[in-house]
């Protein structure tokens, strides 16, 4: 029933599945505290940071673009948010402006890259490159280099909170990855993403407005990296403008790891969620078992290759 | 005489397919023998065991009398096999010069460093040798696809090549340059060459070829000298069937305008007046570069209209984008299939919804439903041999992706298609479900443009022909008065570049 990109699209996620149940099979054995229900929503709650801004990714990784500025648009959103919560305002009214000016900063930062891309012709790389330099010192520049303190309390008890036991973040993560979902795979614009990706100029003489999907995939990007800004400035409680740093690595890490090709037009969300997983889990499984940090990130290097590579030899 | 080469029995079995069975095929020095066959029959897989791309699974190869061991291209090239393929295998940044020595490029110094002059001068003169002047200081990317075929084949020769390849060498080409690599086969004959030519079109084959070989569900099925074929013949043995070498023709006549041009200009087409009536099939004939493909991008919204007027239903149109026109009735099938046309990796189904997901969507969804049943419809309208909706396109023949792309058309309900080379690569039997597709679209009313450089299919399927040179119009022919003669004459009139 589903056409080969699907299929091929599902072997690679199949295989990122065996690779992850394969982990955490590990990881139980190793640890007793790690299969249990409260250790499983810690990495969810964890990953759901990352996962967020993987699941924007994946719409820019199919038109075979990059975004490398989220990193510094989760630290520029976060601290312009809680900045904002300062104001002498009502906390509702304080935390709509936030949230508003937060996800209207990630938006338009994609907008911007989106429209130098398409209209100046300039590739992906460097325009997010330039942005990711220009946010990070805008981030600086705004708070002295300091962190924004003195929050409401109220602010850091929407990352804390739970719904029926599941963290707000996490619960933002699935609905992202829901929607994305539904997005990429029933909407006119998640076919013409594919369609962008497979081949521009093809997709222009069908018809399709490429100029406007590669916008929109940009600006879906940035505001999905806002998302998160904001729930991690909730959980830290804070807007530490170096927050962030490299996350633009971890992002692109899951979005590949999870069987998209760089090159555009094959791939999946779904695939992103899983290899999101796959890198938070081995983090979570790590620190359980006290392995130092620095040797952690060369797990985490092995392991991406890893599944890469057996992405290849399936 | 000793064959120069000579293939026996080889065998090639696919997962469900025989691809060979028990092919004999041989060449001898100085003789070009024509391979001829439908997509599919074998012609491909053939050559490929021949230049080390593929492996055999049983058979010989003799070389000059002596059994040979071809397991790989570079094995191929020592022994002098040598094959230029369709889509050529030249790096773009290098110069002429550059590619023709690539790999054995000339030294100084020692060895540590390339000798430029020697390269510019042993290219050089190999190139004289074929008898053309190519501009050898400038990247391959920017010469014409003509200079570029000519460079592939230097390539081969300064590698000392006994046996050369020619797969469908033709079909970038206008018939000048076609003459000019005729010049050059003929030449390789003269140094004792032995050319294997790839070619669907049978005219080229009668003037340049020696013998002809017919290969058919990858079974050698006839060989015989060029003198002793017929055309008709030589159709049934590739299809199995009669032909009728006719043009279909149900249509009635030309009705009422539907679009105009008038001094049409932009890019490297120049002050353009044409007509188009509904029910029409009208030919664009010219060289390569000509303007012809300029002008269908012009009218369909993909390169910008700097001059003049297009008028559709007698309303001025101004499409700014292929969007534009598309949503005023206007298709065009690109030369470039699989570049152009089709996204490969997208499924059929896919592919043929692709311009028209708006009116198949509910709410922000696609209808699966919907989009099910417009494929299936295509499918079955123009019958595109397909498994099934959902397989990938580069899994279908040339015919059959030409098909995926006027359906598409027709879904977006085009009321003008410009068909850019209907035909290129596509087997002599699909070609005629494609002519009569054509005069199928035409009977019903719609207004068809067709940019050829096959000429008899040119004059064969149009009512009228326009021809351009250098941007310009320079004739439009009734269908009595066209001839192959009145065509060239006018596509070489105004040659000059502007």
């Amino acid at each position: 029933m589903k056409p080969p990109r699907n299929r091929f699209a599902l072997l690679a996620e199949f295989g990122v599945l065996l690779a992850l149940i394969a982990e955490m099979a590990i990881f139980s054995a190793l640890s007793p505290y790690f299969f249990t229900s409260e250790n499983i929503l810690n990495v969810s709650l964890q990953t759901s940071i990352i996962a967020i801004i993987a699941a924007g990714m994946t719409f820019v990784i199919l038109t075979a673009g990059i975004d490398l500025s989220v990193g510094s648009v989760v630290a520029f959103t976060g601290v312009i948010a809680t900045a904002l919560l300062q104001l002498d305002l009502p906390f509702a009214a304080a935390i709509t402006l936030a949230v508003v000016a937060g996800v209207g900063i990630g938006a338009l930062s994609g907008a911007v890259a989106g429209l130098l891309i398409t209209k100046v012709n300039i590739t992906p790389f460097i325009v997010t490159l330039a942005l990711m330099t220009i946010w990070r010192g805008a981030a600086f520049l705004f708070t002295d280099g300091r962190p924004v303190w003195d929050l409401p309390e109220e602010f850091s008890s929407i990352a804390g909170a739970r719904v029926l036991g599941v963290p707000v973040p996490t619960i933002v993560m699935l609905a992202v990855f829901a929607a994305g979902y539904v997005v990429l795979t029933r909407t006119p614009f998640g076919r013409y993403v594919y369609a962008v990706g497979g081949n521009r100029e093809a997709a222009r003489l069908a018809g399709i407005r490429t100029d406007r999907v590669i916008i929109g995939v940009y600006v879906l990007c940035g505001f999905l990296a806002a998302v998160s800004g904001i729930l991690l400035a909730s959980r830290l409680n804070s807007g530490q403008p170096n927050s962030g740093l490299m996350y633009e690595l971890d992002v692109i890490a899951a979005v590949v790891v999870g069987g998209t090709s760089l090159f555009g037009g094959r791939g999946s969300i779904v695939g992103t969620f899983v290899g999101a997983m796959l890198i938070g889990v081995l983090r979570n499984g790590l620190n359980l078992l006290n392995v130092s940090s620095y040797l952690q990130m060369i797990f985490v290097g092995a392991v991406i290759l890893l599944a890469v590579a057996l992405d290849r030899f399936r | 005489m000793l064959p120069l080469l000579e293939m026996r029995s080889v065998r090639k079995q696919y997962p469900g397919v025989l691809a060979l069975d028990d092919v004999h095929f041989d060449v001898n020095p100085g003789e070009v023998h024509c391979l001829l066959g439908e997509n599919g029959a074998g012609k491909s897989t053939l050559m490929k065991i021949l230049a080390g791309a593929l492996p055999a699974d049983s058979g010989t190869i003799l070389l000059e009398g002596t059994e040979v061991t071809i397991d790989s291209p570079i094995a191929a090239q020592a022994l002098g096999i040598g094959m230029i393929y369709q889509d050529f295998k030249l790096v773009p940044e290098l110069s002429a010069a550059e590619n023709i020595m690539l790999g054995h490029e000339p030294r100084s110094t020692g060895g540590w460093f390339l000798d430029r002059g020697e390269t510019r001068m042993k290219a050089a003169s190999v190139l004289k040798e074929l008898g053309e002047d190519i501009p050898m200081n400038v990247p391959v990317r920017t010469l014409s696809m003509a200079h570029r075929q000519f460079v592939e084949i230097a390539k081969a020769l300064s590698r000392d090549v006994k046996v050369l390849i020619l797969d469908e060498p033709s079909v970038s080409l206008t018939s000048v340059e076609l003459k000019n690599l005729f010049e050059a086969v003929r030449k390789l004959k003269a140094f004792g060459v032995g050319v294997i030519y790839i070619s669907h079109r049978l005219g080229e084959i009668f003037e340049i070829g020696d013998r002809i070989t017919v290969l058919r569900d990858g079974k050698k099925v006839a060989t015989m000298s060029v003198n002793a074929a017929r055309e008709p013949e030589l159709i049934r043995l590739m299809v199995g069937r009669e032909l009728s070498g006719e043009y279909p023709r149900q249509r009635q006549g030309a009705g009422g305008e539907l679009l105009r041009l008038e001094n049409v200009s932009g890019g490297i087409v120049r002050g353009v007046d044409l007509a188009l009536s509904k029910g029409e099939v009208l030919g664009l004939g010219g060289l390569a570069g000509a303007g012809r493909t300029e002008l269908a991008r012009i009218i369909f919204g993909a390169d910008p209209l700097e001059g003049g007027r297009i008028l559709f239903d007698g309303k001025e149109i101004r499409p700014m984008s292929p969007r534009d026109a598309i949503d005023l009735g206007i298709g065009y099938l690109s030369q470039d299939r699989n570049t152009e046309g089709l996204l490969l990796q997208m499924s059929v189904k896919e592919n043929i919804t692709l311009s028209s997901l708006t009116a198949i969507t509910k709410g922000f969804f696609i209808d699966k439903k919907l989009e099910a049943d417009a494929c299936d419809r295509f499918v079955t309208q123009l019958s595109i041999k397909t498994p099934d909706g959902d397989r990938a396109v580069e899994e279908l023949s040339g015919g059959n992706r030409q098909k995926v792309v006027l359906a598409r058309w027709l879904l977006t309900n085009s009321r003008v298609l410009i068909f850019d080379e209907p035909t290129a690569g596509i087997d002599v039997g699909v070609k005629f479900e494609i002519y009569s597709l054509i005069d199928t679209l035409a009977a019903g009313g719609m207004g068809v443009v067709v940019i050829s450089s096959d000429l008899p299919e040119l004059l064969g399927i149009s009512d009228r022909v326009a021809v351009m040179s250098g941007g310009r119009i320079t004739g439009v022919l009734a269908r009595g008065e066209a001839t192959q003669e009145t065509v060239m004459e006018m596509a070489m009139g105004e040659s000059e570049p502007r």
